[in-house]
């Protein structure tokens, strides 16, 4: 068998893969992640809770309305991105003009009560979804098997982050989100509704996470706790990365991925901590981050 | 940060001689009632209520008077809980010594885990310390002294000074409360110390604080420390009083749960995290026997708190009329 640092082939690519699927579902909710931050100026802890609550209305979906994954990956984010612009329309909105750290907690607040919820009524074990029949099976690429449904996330993920990265570089959209980051109020001054722009980021926000949710359930199972069990990771993966760029918090996130799935191959006990070990160190040589431009 | 975070707190110096007698008189009603307290509730329930409460004030000398959000302090409180047990159990020190290892190990977490959070501000520091914490629970999960899943268990209570027999659930309860009092004066002293006077300058304005030369780094480093400590002391306790320390109490929900504690009881007052870490308490033990979740609940005040309630309940009580009255004064 061929070896590569004495580790069998099979394995260091394998690991590899899930690294890059973990890396994709990182990218997804960093990005999002920023995306609200950088508008609202809220760490949005729910965002955990948003892409399980993605997984579970796209699972729920499947079970009372018999809606496949294909519908359900355009619907979830949809119901959920909603869920999030009436959230923060009716209450999110009222702690702007206060100090950021009451965002964050309100956010913890919404996330234990969603995650509690389920758990209430789902119980906290995880429930199997699926892949879609078009996507089972697995393809040979001559040194592995690849999973047909994980190539897919792997290839969707990317697609999504350099589509979202368009879509606030180069659109007209984008550049009212940009310019409203830099002066909300001078925005407001040319006629634009800044009120509702922050609303819309925040449902876009939401919706990314939801979109990840529904593309993790197949690949994970679909448990009220897998919200709270990534989120943490994703902030250590924003600290590293900054929430200046977008770009940034992209391949922030693909690169602790694969640097974890890696971990996994050398000495699987640290792979847990790994990302918080990278974090630490950038904090030491690059207190902003790596691509962070605000201390 | 350049809008600290809204704190309610007594101006001692400009209180009134009638409000320093009422003050004096509300803490003298309180220790009284503390100290007659087994005799009418379930001792296990106050020791709990106790660490928790002591935990909370902890929690508050960083979150209240330095305006630093640390969403890791489970690390302190469960780490040191791991500490103790493990030094009582496997090494057979004394129960006064174990607790004060348990500090002091918590106090050793406190100073890496601030190194590396002082470095960035607000929200930042709140994420970085909850990453920290999280590393240490995995730390935690996979240590062998730990036992993983199954925690430390059977922990020994010993003899107090070699004579006074915790297994007695009066003494330990006695011994808890001393404990809980000893923490309480340090925290009090710590704050009217010129020490805590920075402290609360560069929670109001750091920028200000650093163009009047303190080392402002040194200083949240210090609070910081001294924080984690006395939560440390709450958390060695806790784990003489139940006799185990689990990975519960290294979860990041129990450092959202002493936020809601704090957050509840009111940031920034000397005895609001008690009233906070009470409420909490009590109603976790009664629900603890229903099968509606916990963590609904404490989501729901979380939300509730943060949106209309911001003072908490002592901040709330000093903003009164009634409270001012008493001579408190309210400060934003």
């Amino acid at each position: 068998m061929t070896m590569i640092f004495g580790i069998p082939l099979q394995a260091f690519f394998g690991q590899l893969l899930i690294g890059l699927i973990n890396g994709s579902f990182y990218a997804l909710l960093s990005l999002g992640l920023a995306v609200i931050f950088g508008l609202l100026r809220v760490i949005n802890f729910a965002h955990g809770a948003q892409y399980m609550l993605g997984a579970f209305v796209a699972m729920l979906m499947l079970q009372y309305f018999g809606i496949n994954y294909w519908f359900a990956l355009l619907l979830a984010p949809l119901v959920v991105g909603l869920f999030g612009a009436i959230v923060e329309r009716l209450l999110l909105s009222r702690l702007y003009k206060l100090d950021h750290l009451y965002g964050l907690l309100f956010t913890f607040g919404l996330a234990l009560t969603i995650e509690g919820t389920f758990r209430y009524l789902y119980g906290s074990s995880g429930q199997p979804y699926a892949p879609p029949p078009q996507l089972t099976g697995a393809t040979n690429l001559g040194f592995m098997f690849l999973p047909n449904y994980r190539g897919w996330v792997v290839v969707v993920s990317l697609v999504v982050c350099i589509g979202t990265w368009l879509l606030i570089e180069k659109t007209k959209l984008g550049a009212y989100l940009r310019a409203a980051t830099e002066n909300a109020t001078l925005v407001q001054a040319f006629g634009v509704n800044v009120p509702l722009l922050l609303t819309l980021t925040y449902g876009i926000g939401a919706a990314l996470a939801a979109f990840a949710g529904v593309l993790a359930a197949p690949v994970y199972q679909v448990s009220p706790l897998m919200g709270s069990n990534i989120i943490i990771v994703v902030f250590a993966v924003v600290v590293v990365g900054g929430m200046g760029s977008i770009m940034g918090a992209i391949l922030t996130g693909y690169m602790l991925g694969i640097a974890e799935g890696l971990t996994k191959v050398f000495y699987p006990e640290a792979s847990n901590i790994v990302i918080f070990v990278i974090m630490a160190i950038v904090l030491l040589i690059r207190p902003a981050g790596l691509f962070g431009r605000d201390a | 940060m350049s809008d600290a975070i809204q704190t309610t707190a007594t101006v001692r110096t400009e209180r009134s001689a009638t409000a320093s007698k009422t003050y004096m008189a509300f803490l003298a009603i309180g220790i009284l009632l503390l100290a007659i307290a087994p005799f009418f509730f379930y001792p296990i329930f106050l020791m709990k209520l106790l660490c928790f409460a002591l935990f909370a004030c902890a929690f508050n000398l960083l979150l209240g008077y330095t305006g630093l959000l640390s969403f890791g302090h489970a690390a302190f409180f469960g780490g040191a809980a791991y500490f103790t047990a493990h030094v009582v159990k496997e090494w057979g020190f004394p129960p006064e010594i174990g607790i004060l290892v348990g500090a002091a190990g918590a106090a050793g977490l406190g100073l890496i885990m601030g190194f590396f959070a002082i470095r960035r501000q607000g929200i930042y520091f709140a994420m970085i310390t909850l990453a920290l914490s999280q590393m240490f629970f995995f730390f935690c999960l996979q240590a062998k002294f730990t036992h993983g899943e199954d925690g430390i268990q059977s922990v020994p209570r010993g003899h107090l000074f070699g004579f006074i027999d915790l297994a007695d659930t009066t003494n330990m309860y006695y011994f808890v409360l001393a404990v809980f009092l000893i923490g309480m004066v340090v925290i009090w002293r710590f704050i009217n110390s010129p020490f805590g006077m920075i402290l609360k300058s560069i929670r109001e304005n750091e920028q200000r604080a650093i163009s009047l030369g303190y080392s402002v780094a040194r200083y949240k480093l210090g609070a910081f420390v001294m924080s984690a400590a006395l939560a440390g002391l709450a958390g060695g306790t806790k784990a003489l009083v139940f006799q185990f320390a689990t990975l519960t109490d290294v979860g990041w929900q129990m450092s959202g749960e002493v936020i809601l504690m704090t957050l509840l009881g009111g940031i920034g007052t000397l005895i609001g995290p008690v009233f906070g870490a009470g409420l909490v308490v009590a109603l976790q033990n009664y629900l603890a026997t229903s099968q509606f979740p916990v963590t609904i609940i404490t989501g729901v005040v979380f939300m509730v708190c943060v949106l209309l309630f911001r003072r908490g309940i002592i901040g709330e009580f000093y903003a009164s009329r009634l409270g001012r009255k008493l001579g408190f004064e309210h400060r934003r």
